[in-house]
């Protein structure tokens, strides 16, 4: 059995890897950390975890050594803390921002301050298998994903895998996401009153995923604007990403097909979804809730070139906590879906 | 006298998938495994397949 820790394991993202480490066949979850619940049984915490361990909470200074650590730290922890972090395992998962953006200096742009260890960027291998998974079999550090990058990314990405996007006329992309998105700590807009029923737009611009999708777009070489909007929805998991992306002239829709079936076809968590039949015709985030499938689907307008690309997923799992499990698997070199079959539900 | 039947691959006219047909006949219909869509089977030589009328559906919207 491989040992692993998760220091950062009180949030929503951390319960999740919780949950899927506890049920994965090579791991054995040796600590897990909260400095605010230091002491206290995690199924206090994370109930669905009740009967399933009986692990308590300890501080992160005495997290001890192990083969393989998950962080869950909140955004702009782990860098200064990764020179130590490291002595603790060989093999680490840090599900933060932190070592996501390849270029430093989109720190400075997109989360407003500069990187405060930007040596380590390099070493990190950008969490995502289905751009990556060469690299992250010889990894020793992955970036966990941010979960409206990989909605849109995932959406987007055949198209340009295949070099049909047509540069020139921007990618504009709205997602809509579920509450859970915003983490476990509650806020003044936050409570229930006010977050029930709203279809808020809390990100029209700016919003800090959109670094992770542009570096992807550049490892095929596109380089255009990507316009994301996020608006969050009465949903706890979720996120629909509608992408907007006009194709060069000349494209069909039967080359749309292709390029989905290339991306896509002998991914394991990737399905395509653009069905004639059924009760879901295009992806659905509902039905992913607790998996770790990306649904994604697309529409063609030959009229204007436009091509509507969706990508459904469960923000905590394919978006954070799944992901991230998938990354441990192929860096281990184990079958990428090992605890990671659930299905999701239908009906729920 | 024996009803005329084909096997074999024919492409699907919605998605462009490869549908692997067998024992098909004349004007049967058969669904893509791919986008669901339902085809008809047109031509036997060479395997052919076309849309069938579908209901169209608004769902509600």
């Amino acid at each position: 059995m491989v040992s692993v820790s998760i220091i950062g394991a009180s949030g929503y993202t951390g319960g999740e890897l919780l949950r899927l480490a506890l049920a994965h066949p090579h791991l054995e979850v040796k600590q897990v950390t909260s400095e605010r619940l230091d002491g206290q049984f995690v199924h206090f915490t994370h109930p669905n975890l009740r009967k399933r361990t009986q692990l308590k909470f300890v501080r992160s200074e005495a997290i001890e050594k192990c083969d393989l650590l998950f962080l869950g730290l909140p955004h702009g922890s782990a860098m200064g803390r990764i020179d130590q972090l490291a002595t603790l395992a060989d093999r680490i998962v840090d599900l933060s921002a932190d070592f996501r953006l390849r270029d430093a200096s989109g720190y400075d742009t997109w989360y407003g301050k500069p990187h405060s260890n930007a040596a380590w960027l390099g070493k990190f291998v950008y969490g995502l298998p289905e751009l990556h998974r060469a690299a992250l079999k010889s990894a020793k550090y992955v970036s966990g994903v941010g979960c409206n990058a990989t909605a849109t990314t995932l959406a987007i990405w055949p198209l340009a895998a295949a070099g049909l996007i047509d540069a020139a006329r921007g990618i504009i992309c709205e997602v809509k996401v579920g509450s859970s998105e915003g983490g476990a700590a509650s806020a003044d807009s936050t409570h229930h009153p006010e977050r029930a029923g709203v279809m808020r737009s809390f990100a029209p611009t700016g919003h800090r995923h959109t670094a992770e999708v542009l570096q992807a777009l550049k490892l095929k070489n596109v380089v255009t604007d990507v316009h994301l909007s996020a608006t969050a929805v009465d949903n706890v998991r979720g996120v629909l990403a509608t992408a907007h992306v006009f194709v060069t002239p000349g494209t069909q829709e039967k080359d749309v097909w292709k390029a989905f079936r290339e991306a896509y076809n002998n991914e394991p968590f990737v399905r395509i979804v653009k069905e004639k039949a059924g009760l879901y015709r295009y992806p659905e985030p509902k039905i992913l809730s607790g998996s770790n499938y990306a649904d994604v689907g697309f529409e063609f307008d030959p009229k204007t070139n436009r091509v509507v690309c969706l990508c459904a997923i469960d923000n905590l799992m394919k978006g954070a906590a799944g992901t991230a499990l998938q990354c441990a698997n192929v860096m281990m070199g184990w079958d990428e879906t090992l605890g990671l079959e659930f299905p999701g539900l239908h009906p729920i | 006298m024996a009803v005329q039947t084909a096997s074999g691959q024919a492409q699907c006219p919605e998605c462009f998938a490869d549908v692997t047909l067998n024992k098909v006949m004349q004007n049967e219909i058969t669904q893509c495994p791919g986008c669901g869509a339902e085809l008809e089977i047109t031509a036997l030589e060479p395997l052919t397949l076309a849309l069938a009328p579908q209901e169209e559906e608004d769902w509600g919207e």
